[in-house]
């Protein structure tokens, strides 16, 4: 039998999805069903007078109108899921519905139920609230400072907290022979997955058994949550993730909508559905990114770095959402050093409230922006040196003879040769020609740029020891159950969830590989918690390091097991069993075998089994890795900047990504391709846009620009393969890669192109219209 | 408003509301629920479907527009007995990845390759200008193209060799 493990293997999920057949939460239709809509706050900040929502109730086809006081003391708030320790940390759970304030534009005020979509948004318009605006603040730095409209009355100087895991002197930055001191500002960014958020709500009042369809990336954490928040034991409440339509961090998520839903299901006993629109997923579905980081790096004039000190000042938005807190303070600050060796590093993070909606995690979570900011200070530390960038890091990346590498602020990396990338890389770019077109160029009078990233980031998360103490508010640990059924065919259980990822394909090739048995006869299971044990989900590229560890484990123990009845059959001790192409044969003796679909059929029949042994031909595993897991790599952009108008064309893109051992090739490149639109997407076009009283100006795809296809030249990928010692089958997790590495790739290939101009940095997204006038403003230096 | 139009080639009868989207009917009375709706401002492509064979946004047009029309959905481009050479392309060359956008995108893109059988890379690209993938960075959507544009091709050539051979051959 071909080998499946790194083979080329068309998707699974795809037949369903290409013919129309797909099973998303829109497409679900109940008998009964209801739907639902939510009233929005039209201002970021204002105090509630009153809400009248008689009209409303009396709109024909309307069943009911929930505020505030309807639902608040029913239920429970949603809580913040991720309580760093140690910063003094006062997270704002939400209420389902805003009763006295609103703290931003899109914040719910009232959940309408009616007999269909149209009658329930005719509705809205007929609740009436009175509102009293107060004066908002949306910007982090503004909302520090004295006299700044506070967001929430109890949180003194809108400090959501203050994390500084450890202090450096500033006599190291004194002494050093170089420093280069910059302010970075990562705008906001909306994740923006195809399919909005949505929910189908189910409720049985004779067994008091909730079920509830939900665009979700951890169907278990929304049950553990939302069991909490509607009063509901999790042995009761199911939650399924059907097809879900991309999720990219959005839908970990724990939200009141899906939760409201859930609550007017249950008194209604009608089935209730709730989608978002898209002008309402800008507005009320968690955002991601902004962030101000100042960087200090030192070190001296050959190019050693000697210390680096980071402090980010996050907006965290009107609440602390789910994982809104780790993503600037853990994900971001202990990814500071990046891929190099800085001996000395120091980060603080304060996160603030302000009058916008909330941040939380987006693909990569923390590491883009750490990534970005060590990226884009090594560029000017070269340049202020007048080193090559390329030297620079060759000088400074930790050297494969490391690994395991433990960096400045305690992380220990598990494997990597980041040389081997970074050599990869120049090779595919051709890098010397690359140089010398440029120079040619320049004396046409053309702008070409050349940028890099060597990039690390931490991923597989993760063990549940370290959740503990980073105050993750649950475990990291992975659950796979292989099945084997009695005709042989293989049912795989898994938690995680996967939403686009191809997982269905990967899992099948691993188990096919396991027992010689080909694909189409594994079939894998996600995203019900009513058939998968636990599980934490899918998000920060865990599923196949984490999910995939452990479906290796139980497989492993499946064919323990069927070795073992094998034997017994066969009259031969186990050890001389040995399971090639999907036969148990006794080593060295031909034809005394039996084949996997036998084995499954004695197993479950259970006629003759060994003494004392089991029945069925089943295995679980619930792994728990030693350690994260550290992809790495070394992108290459090339741009060129018209002088006229500013624009930033992309006429290159090198990817050399090193995501440990590969599984499907072709499901990695795809998932490398979209990382890298979302990240060179970051870097040229995307941002959000907050009126200063709070209103979200880029409310629609027409206010903020979501790359398209002819925004890109055809990306050129390439894997190296270095395994991770921490799961079972070496895999490092790639979702996030593209999007991690991409953005300052892009930023430094720009600031490279604009460097006769005397231009050191200029804030995303890096639009013609910024680029032009910079380069207006400089033109007396050229 | 009574309204009739035959759909993926079957006559459908209805009373809707004069405000009702072409989306909504497609997917909530006529349960079709292959076309998907991404955004309410037809940026992003997902709702697309053929009206008299003219690929339009279903998500900003109303149902009764639509009335005494020929509709076909992603449910009427083919199945898997016998897909259409863009969900075939889709499928081998790793066009789609959760998959939402992907009937849209499909839809836009076979009426591309009516247009034009052999389309360039950038014509491709440029062709997708109505539509929003966030997951594939598009690369492999183009390859997924480029493979239909081969098959549509291999099949016209198929066809004419089969009827060539009718005209000419013994009966």
């Amino acid at each position: 039998m071909a080998k499946l493990h790194g083979a080329r293997i068309k998707r699974q999920e795809d037949p369903r999805l290409i013919t129309g057949n797909g099973n998303f939460t829109d497409d679900i239709k109940l008998p009964g069903m209801v739907h639902a809509r939510v009233l929005r706050s039209p201002y970021a900040h204002a105090k509630i007078l009153s809400i009248d929502v008689s009209e409303a109730l009396e709109h024909p086809g309307v069943l009911a109108v929930y505020t505030g006081k309807d639902v608040n003391p029913e239920m429970q708030p949603v809580p913040t899921s991720w309580v760093v320790p140690g910063c003094n940390i006062k997270p704002k759970p939400r209420m389902p519905l805003a009763e006295e304030k609103v703290h931003y534009a899109g914040e719910g005020v009232a959940f309408v139920v009616a007999e269909d979509r149209y009658i329930a948004k005719d509705a809205l318009e007929k609740i009436k609230v009175e509102y009293e605006e107060l004066p908002a603040v949306t910007h982090q730095e503004e909302a520090l400072k004295e006299g700044a409209p506070i967001v929430h009355e109890d949180v003194e100087g809108n400090l959501a907290f203050d994390w500084q895991p450890a202090e450096l002197d500033d006599e190291v930055f004194e002494q050093a022979e170089v420093v280069v001191k910059q302010r970075f500002y990562e705008q906001r960014v909306v994740p923006n997955p195809m399919e909005t958020r949505g929910a189908v709500a189910q409720y049985n009042s004779g067994g008091g058994e909730m079920t509830i369809w939900c665009t979700s990336q951890n169907p278990h954490i929304h049950r553990m949550v939302y069991s909490e928040v509607l009063g509901i034991p999790e042995s009761k409440l199911r939650i399924v993730a059907p097809d879900v339509g991309g999720g990219f961090g959005a839908k970990i998520g724990v939200y009141t909508e899906e939760a409201l839903a859930g609550y007017a299901a249950k008194n209604l006993k009608r089935p209730v559905k709730w989608i978002e629109e898209r002008s309402e997923h800008f507005l009320a579905t968690n955002h991601a990114r902004d962030e101000v980081i100042e960087v200090e790096l030192a070190g001296n004039k050959d190019g050693t770095l000697t210390a680096l000190r980071v402090v980010n000042t996050a907006n965290m938005g009107a609440y602390l959402s789910t994982m809104g807190a780790g993503v600037p303070t853990i994900d971001f600050g202990l990814m500071i050093t990046g891929a190099y060796d800085i001996p000395k590093a120091a980060v603080r993070t304060f996160g603030v409230y302000t009058n916008t909606t909330p941040t939380d995690a987006y693909r990569g979570a923390g590491k883009p922006e750490a990534t970005f900011q060590i990226e884009r200070a090594i560029d000017l530390f070269a340049h202020k040196i007048g080193m090559d960038v390329l030297e620079i890091r060759k000088k400074n990346l930790v050297k494969k003879e490391a690994f395991p590498y433990t960096n400045a602020m305690g992380l220990n990396y598990d494997s990597g040769n980041y040389q081997l990338s970074l050599e990869k890389a120049l090779e595919m770019a051709n890098y010397e020609e690359l140089r010398e077109e440029q120079k040619r160029l320049a004396a046409e009078g053309r702008l070409m740029g050349i940028g890099f990233s060597t990039y690390v980031e931490l991923c597989g998360l993760g063990p549940s020891k370290v959740a503990g103490a980073i105050g993750f508010q649950g475990g990291l640990w992975e659950n796979s159950t292989v099945r084997v059924h009695p005709s042989g065919k293989v049912a795989v259980y898994t938690g995680a969830s996967p939403h686009g990822q191809g997982v269905k394909t990967t899992f099948a090739q691993v188990v096919g590989e396991k027992f010689g048995i080909p694909i189409e006869d594994i079939e894998v299971y996600s995203g019900d918690t009513g058939s998968i044990a636990m599980g934490w989900g899918t998000y920060g590229s865990r599923t196949t390091a984490v999910g995939g560890g452990a479906l290796a484990i139980a497989a492993d123990r499946v064919v323990d097991k069927a070795k073992k009845i094998a034997a017994h059959e066969l009259e031969a001790s186990p050890d001389d069993i040995e399971l090639k192409d999907g036969v148990f044969q006794v080593k060295g003796v031909p034809g005394r075998q039996r084949t996997f679909q036998q084995i499954a059929k004695s197993a479950n029949m259970a006629w003759n089994l060994p003494e004392g042994m089991e029945p069925a031909l089943e295995a679980q595993s619930f792994f728990d890795p030693e350690n994260f897991v550290y992809p790495f790599g070394t992108h290459i952009c090339v741009v060129e900047v018209d002088k006229d108008t500013g624009k930033v064309e992309l006429t290159r893109y090198i990817a050399v990504d090193d995501v440990g051992r590969v599984i499907n090739p072709t499901i990695v490149e795809g998932q490398v391709h979209g990382g890298l639109a979302q990240g060179i997407g970051q870097a040229l076009w995307e941002g959000t846009v907050y009126s200063e009283n709070g209103q979200l100006l880029s409310g629609t795809f027409m206010d903020y620009t979501m790359p398209q296809a002819d925004f890109f030249p055809e990306f050129e990928t390439a894997c190296t393969e270095t395994p991770s010692p921490v799961n079972p089958l070496g895999a490092k997790g790639v979702g996030e890669t593209g999007t991690t590495a991409s953005t300052p790739a892009v930023v430094n290939a720009v600031m490279d192109a604009l460097k006769a101009y005397g231009i050191k940095d200029l804030e995303m997204p890096l639009t013609p219209e910024k680029v032009w006038s910079a380069m207006q403003n400089r033109r007396e230096l050229v | 408003m009574e309204i009739s139009m035959k759909v993926n080639g079957t006559e459908k009868k209805s009373h809707v509301e004069p405000r009702m989207l072409l989306v909504h009917y497609l997917r909530d009375e006529l349960d079709l629920t292959g076309t998907h709706i991404g955004c309410d401002t037809s940026q992003c492509g997902a709702c697309t479907v053929y009206v008299d064979g003219k690929s339009v946004k279903s998500c900003t047009t109303l149902a009764v527009q639509a009335d005494g029309s020929e509709v076909t959905t992603v449910e009427g481009l083919g199945d898997m007995e016998k897909l259409h050479a863009i969900q075939r392309g889709f499928w081998e060359e790793h066009g789609l990845q959760c998959g939402y956008c992907t009937p849209g995108v499909m839809m836009a893109m076979a009426a591309l390759l009516r247009e034009n059988h052999d389309p360039s890379e950038s014509e491709i690209r440029e062709g997708m200008k109505g539509a929003i993938c966030r997951c594939t960075g598009y690369q492999f959507i183009v390859k997924a193209v480029q493979h239909a544009a081969r098959r549509l091709a291999e099949e016209k050539e198929e066809q004419r060799l089969v009827q060539s051979t009718g005209e000419g051959g013994v009966k």
